[in-house]
C-alpha cells in the first residue's frame, strides 16, 4: 500500500476560504438566534470559569497555579503577552527562565526552544490541548506561531502538574502549552471582532482577524485568520579582532497564511466539547550560514500544516472522562538549487500524517485521593521523494497510570508511563521496537500556616524517541539508535506576598535548583567524510542549574502602575562523555542568563521594556578561544496607546527591538538583525 | 493622592538605578574580540639537516562553522604552529573559510581549496600571508602541471537543472586567473596528471540513484575530455605511482556495494587490477601505498578502522603495517595521511568526534609513534614545503 492513500491532495488556501465561507453561511442564522437568547443571561460567560475558580483570593493576592504547581510553571498571558515586544511565540518564550531560544535570525529563520539544556527535541508543544508533533525532526518552529491568536503560554518543567491529562502530557521532559483565545463576551454581546494590522522593518505586512461568536447560549465559535508577508532583508554587522564588515541578509523572506476555525461549548450535563480546524501555509527562504565568501543563499522551503482536532470532557459523579482525537497532515518541500542531480535541482518533498486518539479517565476515590488512567494511541507515517526512502510508519501506544493525594498542605502526584513503539519500514532493515516504562513523582508542600510559601520538588525519568530524520534521513543510516533518556531532579520554592497601603502591592518569587542528566544523546557526526552523516548515541550530559523568577507589582498612584519581573538562570551543562571535551560546557548553553521585563501603565498609555542577557557560550563541544561566542544583550521597548473610538477599543503600538543596535549571533554564522521597528494597530469590537 | 510625587520619583529612580546597574554589570561582560593568535609548541628535537622545511596541515572545520584552519610543522625548529592563518591575515573577513578540502604547495605559493567558501586561497608559502583568492564554486581538489593549477569542482554552474556535470578549471599560477574550464563527469573528486593527460575520478555523489562510474581523461593541450574509463561507482581517490598506474578508490553505495580499489594502466587506459579492500584514503611514496579505511557496519553499528600497505610495483598487499606500537587503538577516525618523502615517516591525523580539536601523529618508518600534536578541527590535508 502506498503511504499517501488518504492524503488530501492539492489542498491550498482556497480550501480554507471555502471552509470559511461555508461555515459563515451555515452559522449566521444560528447566530441571530443566539443574540436573542443571550439577553437573558446576565452572567459573564467564559469557558475559563473552571480555571478561575481554582484561583483562591487571599486579601489582595491571588494564589495561582504558578504558586501551587509542583513542577516549575511559568506563564505569560493576556495583558502581559499583549505588552510584550513579540511577533511570534518564539519571541515571547525568550523571557522564561531556564530557556534558550535557538534563533537563526530574522523573520524567516528557524526558532526552536531548548529547556534546561536537554535539547529542543525534548520539549513537547501543545496547542489547545493536543500536541503539535513533528515526527520528522522532533522540532517545532515556534516562529510559525503568531501571538495574535494566543491567549496564554505556559511552560512546565517536567510535566503539567495535573494528573488528569492525556498520556502524551506525561511523555516529555518539558512541555509548552499554547492556548488560543477563548470566547469571552461582555454582557449582552454575542459577537466580538478583533482586527490587527502590523507593519515595520523587514517589509512586514501582517493583517489578522479574529471573530468570536455566540451561536447558542452554550455554543461558541471562533474564526481566526492571518496573513504575513515580509521580504526579511536586514543589515547586519559582523566583526572580529581584525575586521569589521556589514552585510545584508537577503534570504529571509517569508509569506504565511493561517486559518483557524473553532467551535466549542458546554452540554446540558455540563460536559465540554470542542472542535478545531487549523490550516497553515507558507513559503520562505532558508537563511544559511554566512561563511567566508558566501553571503547569499538560494534554498527555499514550503510548508503546509493541516489538522483537525476534537475534545470532549465529562463528569459522572466520581468519574471524569476526557477524550481527544486529532488528525494531522503536513507537507514540506525543500528546494536546493546548489545541488543538481541527474533529475535536476534537489527538490525534496516530505509528507507526514498522524492520527491520534487519547482517553483519560479519572476516578475520585475519596476527597483527597484521585486515580487516573490515560491511554493514547498514535500512528504517524512519512513519505518522501528520496531515493531508497524507508517510508516509515510508527505506532505509539502510551498508557499512563497516575495517582494524586491532595491534602490541605500537601500534594503528591505520581505516575508511571508505559510507552510501546512499533515501527515498520518498507525498505532497509527494520528498526527495533521499544517498550519502556518511566516514572515521575511530584510533590508540593506548604510547610507553614500561611499559604504564601510552598516547597516543591519533582523527579522525572523520560526519553525521546529517535526522529524519522535521526533514523532514515540518509539511507545508509543504522537503525539501531536508542531513545535519548533524560532524568530530572528539581527542588524549589514559591513565595508570594501582598502589601497594602504602600507602593509595592505584590511581590512573588519562585526559585528552583535542578540536576538533569541526558544519556545516549543522539548526535550527528560526519561518517567517513563530511558528506556522509551518521547518527549515533554518543553523548552524555549533566546539567546543574538554578532558575530564579521574581515578579513585582506597584501601584504608585491611582493612574500609574508598574510591573517588573526578573529571571535569572544559571546552568552548568557539561559533557561527561569521555572525549577530548570531557567536562566542557555543551554548545550554545550560557552559564548565565538574565531577562528583565518591566511595564508601566499610566492612564491610556502603557510602556514595556524588556532586556535579555545571554552570557558567553561556545559553539562547539570543545571550549576554546576559537569556539567562543560573545555574550549579547538586547533592549526592546514598546509604547502602547489605548483609546475608545465610538465605544470600540483601539490600540496603537510602536516597538523598537534591539534598541542599542547591538550586533550579535545566537547561532554562529547566523547574524541577527540590528535595531528594528514594528507598528501595530488593533481594533477590538 | 496617597503618595506624593517625591515618593514616586524616588521609587522610580531606585528602579531605574537597579535596571541600569544590571545593564552595566552585564554590558561589562562583552569583551572586544581579539585576533586569535597562533600557538607554538616544540615537539621534537630540531632537524636542521632535514631535506624539507616542513609541512602545512589544513584542518577542514565542521561544515557551516567557518572553521577551516591552517597549522604548520617546522622540521628545522622541531616546532608545531597551530592556527597560523588568522594572525598572518588578521584583516581577512571571516578568515580562511568553511571546509578546507585540499592543500598543495606549488612554487612559492600554498594553495588551499576551501569547498563551502567556493574559493582557492593562495598564500605565500614562507609567511602564510594571503596573496589572492580564485573563486570557483564548490571546488574540491587541486593538482599542478607546467605552471598551471587544475581544480575540480562539483558543478559547472549551480541552479541549472540541466547541468549536473562538474568541471576542471585551469588556472595560471602567475596571474592566479582561471584560463579555461572543461566539463567532466558528475561531482569530480581527485585528479592526477600523467604525460599531459589529466585523470579525474567522477563520483556522481549528488545522484545516489545513478552514481558515476568513470574516470574522465582530459587532454591538457586541447583541454577537452577525450575519454571515460569505466571503473566502479562513486569514485573518490585517485593517485598515480611512478610507473604511470593510477590507484582509484570506489566508495560503493554504503549499503550493498562495497568500497574497493582499482588500478588503471594509463598506457592502455584500462582497469588492470582490483583490490577487494575498502580504502578511505591513501598516499603513495616511492613503491609503497599507505592506506587506511573506515567502514561503517549496519550490523554492529560501529566504525571499523583498518590500516594497510601495498606494494605498487608488484601490486600486492603487504603484510607489514605502518603503525606497530598499538597507537592505532587511540585513533578514533583517521582522516588524513602523508609520508615524508625523505625520511619515510608516516603522518596520520585523527578527526575524533569532528567537533573537537584533532590529533596529528608522527610514526617512524618502523611504525613507532615519534610525537603527536593537537591540531585544529578535522585535520586532513597535508602540503610539504621543500627547501
Amino acid at each position: 500500500m502506498r503511504r499517501n492513500n488518504f492524503t488530501i491532495k492539492g489542498i491550498n488556501p482556497c480550501f480554507f476560504t471555502f471552509l470559511a465561507i461555508s461555515w459563515l453561511g451555515g452559522i449566521m442564522p444560528l447566530n441571530l438566534q443566539a443574540q436573542t437568547d443571550s439577553v437573558k443571561l446576565s452572567r459573564k460567560d467564559s469557558l475559563n470559569k473552571v480555571n478561575d475558580l481554582k484561583e483562591v483570593q487571599i486579601r489582595r493576592i491571588k494564589i495561582t497555579r504558578r504558586q501551587t504547581s509542583s513542577t516549575p510553571l511559568q506563564i505569560l498571558s493576556g495583558a502581559e503577552l499583549e505588552k510584550l515586544n513579540s511577533l511570534s511565540v518564539a519571541d515571547a518564550v525568550r523571557f522564561f527562565s531556564g530557556v534558550q531560544l535557538k534563533d537563526y535570525g530574522g523573520i524567516g529563520g528557524l526558532k526552536t526552544i531548548n529547556v534546561r539544556s536537554m535539547g529542543s527535541t525534548h520539549t513537547a508543544v501543545f496547542y489547545d490541548g493536543a500536541q503539535i508533533g513533528n515526527a520528522q525532526n522532533g522540532q517545532v518552529d515556534l516562529g510559525k506561531f503568531s501571538l495574535d491568536n494566543i491567549e496564554e503560554i505556559e511552560l512546565y518543567n517536567g510535566q503539567k502538574s495535573a494528573i488528569f491529562q492525556s498520556a502524551r502530557g506525561f511523555a516529555s521532559s518539558s512541555s509548552l502549552y499554547l492556548k488560543s483565545r477563548q470566547p469571552n463576551f461582555e454582557d449582552g454581546r454575542s459577537n466580538r471582532f478583533k482586527g490587527t494590522f502590523k507593519t515595520g522593518s523587514f517589509g512586514l505586512v501582517n493583517p489578522s482577524l479574529l471573530w468570536q461568536s455566540k451561536i447558542t447560549d452554550h455554543t461558541y465559535s471562533t474564526l481566526s485568520a492571518e496573513f504575513k508577508n515580509a521580504h526579511g532583508r536586514y543589515k547586519f554587522r559582523s566583526f572580529s579582532g581584525g575586521w569589521d564588515t556589514t552585510g545584508v541578509r537577503t534570504d529571509g523572506d517569508i509569506q504565511t497564511m493561517r486559518l483557524e476555525l473553532g467551535l466549542n461549548g458546554i452540554l446540558r450535563d455540563s460536559s465540554k466539547w470542542s472542535v478545531k480546524l487549523y490550516g497553515y501555509n507558507d513559503e520562505h527562504g532558508l537563511p544559511g550560514a554566512i561563511v567566508a565568501n558566501v553571503w547569499h543563499f538560494s534554498q527555499r522551503q514550503w510548508n503546509r500544516n493541516l489538522f483537525a482536532q476534537s475534545s470532549f470532557e465529562k463528569n459522572i459523579g466520581r468519574y471524569s472522562l476526557m477524550a481527544v482525537g486529532k488528525y494531522t497532515n503536513d507537507y514540506q518541500r525543500y528546494l536546493n538549487p546548489d545541488i543538481v542531480s541527474v533529475d535536476g535541482l534537489l527538490d525534496n518533498r516530505y509528507y507526514q500524517q498522524e492520527v491520534y486518539f487519547s482517553l483519560a479517565n479519572k476516578f475520585k476515590v475519596n476527597k483527597f485521593w484521585d486515580l487516573v488512567l490515560s491511554s493514547d494511541y498514535q500512528m504517524g507515517d512519512m513519505n518522501a521523494n528520496l531515493y531508497r526512502f524507508a517510508y516509515p510508519r510508527r505506532y505509539t501506544f502510551l498508557n499512563a497510570f497516575a495517582t494524586q493525594f491532595h491534602f490541605d498542605r500537601l500534594d503528591i502526584q505520581a505516575n508511571v508511563l508505559s510507552t510501546i513503539v512499533s515501527e515498520k519500514v518498507e525498505t532497509g532493515p527494520q528498526p527495533d521496537n521499544r517498550n519502556e516504562l518511566t516514572p515521575s513523582v511530584l510533590v508540593s508542600w506548604q510547610p507553614f500556616g500561611q499559604k504564601e510559601f510552598r516547597i516543591r520538588s519533582f523527579y522525572k525519568s523520560i526519553f525521546r524517541m529517535p526522529t524519522f530524520n535521526d533514523l532514515y534521513f540518509t539511507f545508509f543510516q543504522p537503525r539501531s539508535i536508542k531513545p535519548e533518556y533524560t532524568k530530572q531532579y528539581d527542588l524549589g520554592f514559591t513565595y508570594i506576598k501582598g502589601y497594602e497601603d504602600q507602593a509595592l502591592t505584590q511581590f512573588s518569587i519562585q526559585a528552583d535548583a535542578y540536576y538533569n542528566k541526558v544519556k545516549d544523546k543522539i548526535v550527528a557526526v560526519p561518517g567517513t567524510s563530511q558528506a556522509i552523516w551518521i547518527m549515533m548515541n554518543m553523548g552524555m550530559v549533566e546539567i546543574k542549574g538554578l532558575d530564579v523568577n521574581m515578579q513585582s507589582a506597584w501601584q504608585l498612584n491611582k493612574d500609574l502602575s508598574l510591573n517588573a519581573g526578573l529571571n535569572y538562570t544559571y546552568q552548568k551543562a557539561i559533557n561527561v562523555e569521555k572525549t577530548s571535551s570531557y567536562h566542557h560546557q555543551i554548545p550554545y548553553i550560557p552559564v548565565h542568563n538574565i531577562s528583565i521585563l518591566a511595564s508601566a501603565t499610566y492612564r491610556q498609555f502603557s510602556m514595556n521594556y524588556s532586556y535579555l542577557y545571554t552570557g558567553q557560550r561556545y559553539n562547539q563541544a570543545f571550549n576554546s578561544l576559537e569556539n567562543y561566542v560573545q555574550p549579547f544583550y538586547t533592549h526592546d521597548m514598546a509604547i502602547h496607546y489605548n483609546t475608545l473610538i465610538h465605544n470600540r477599543k483601539v490600540r496603537l503600538t510602536a516597538e523598537v527591538n534591539n534598541l542599542l543596535n547591538q550586533p550579535f549571533e545566537v547561532v554562529t554564522n547566523y547574524p541577527m538583525p540590528g535595531r528594528s521597528y514594528r507598528f501595530t494597530l488593533t481594533y477590538d469590537y | 493622592m496617597i503618595i506624593n510625587m517625591n515618593t514616586i520619583k524616588s521609587i522610580s529612580s531606585k528602579i531605574l538605578t537597579v535596571l541600569l546597574l544590571a545593564v552595566m554589570l552585564t554590558s561589562a561582560c562583552r569583551k572586544d574580540p581579539q585576533v586569535i593568535k597562533e600557538v607554538r609548541e616544540y615537539l621534537f628535537p630540531p632537524k636542521p639537516d632535514h631535506k624539507m622545511k616542513g609541512f602545512y596541515l589544513v584542518n577542514e572545520g565542521n561544515m557551516g562553522m567557518n572553521k577551516a584552519s591552517l597549522d604548520y610543522v617546522d622540521f628545522g625548529l622541531g616546532q608545531y604552529r597551530r592556527n597560523i592563518y588568522n594572525e598572518a591575515n588578521p584583516s581577512q573577513v571571516k578568515g580562511l573559510g568553511d571546509v578546507g578540502n585540499d592543500a598543495a604547495v606549488f612554487g612559492s605559493k600554498l594553495y588551499i581549496v576551501v569547498n563551502i567558501s567556493n574559493k582557492v586561497e593562495v598564500l605565500d608559502v614562507k609567511t602564510g600571508k594571503r596573496i589572492n583568492q580564485i573563486d570557483i564554486t564548490n571546488c574540491r581538489y587541486i593538482t599542478f602541471n607546467k605552471g598551471k593549477a587544475y581544480v575540480s569542482a562539483y558543478l559547472g554552474q549551480v541552479g541549472n537543472p540541466a547541468e549536473p556535470n562538474g568541471i576542471v578549471a585551469e588556472i595560471d599560477t602567475t596571474t592566479l586567473k582561471e584560463i579555461r574550464r572543461v566539463k567532466v563527469g558528475r561531482q569530480p573528486e581527485e585528479m592526477a596528471i600523467i604525460n599531459d593527460k589529466l585523470y579525474v575520478a567522477n563520483s556522481g555523489g549528488y545522484s545516489p540513484q545513478n552514481y558515476e562510474r568513470t574516470v574522465s581523461v582530459v587532454d591538457l593541450n586541447s583541454f577537452t575530455e577525450t575519454k571515460r574509463i569505466d571503473v566502479a561507482i562513486n569514485l573518490h581517490r585517485l593517485k598515480a605511482d611512478k610507473s604511470g598506474d593510477l590507484y582509484v578508490t570506489s566508495r560503493g553505495d554504503y549499503l550493498d556495494i562495497k568500497s574497493k580499489m582499482f588500478v588503471i594502466d594509463t598506457k592502455t587506459d584500462q582497469v588492470k587490477k582490483q583490490f577487494d579492500v575498502a580504502v578511505s584514503n591513501l598516499t603513495i611514496s616511492n613503491d609503497i601505498a599507505y592506506f587506511y579505511s573506515t567502514e561503517w557496519s549496519h550490523h554492529t553499528g560501529k566504525m571499523t578502522v583498518t590500516y594497510g600497505m601495498l606494494d605498487v610495483i608488484n601490486e600486492k598487499i603487504l603484510g607489514t603495517r605502518f603503525i606497530t606500537d598499538g597507537t592505532d587503538k587511540n585513533i578514533v577516525i583517521p582522516y588524513g595521511i602523508a609520508v615524508d618523502p625523505s625520511t619515510k615517516e608516516v603522518y596520520v591525523t585523527d578527526a575524533k568526534d569532528y567537533v573537537s580539536p584533532g590529533t596529528l601523529y608522527c610514526f617512524s618508518p618502523a611504525g613507532v609513534k615519534q610525537w603527536s600534536a593537537t591540531t585544529g578541527d578535522i585535520p586532513a590535508h597535508f602540503a610539504f614545503v621543500y627547501k
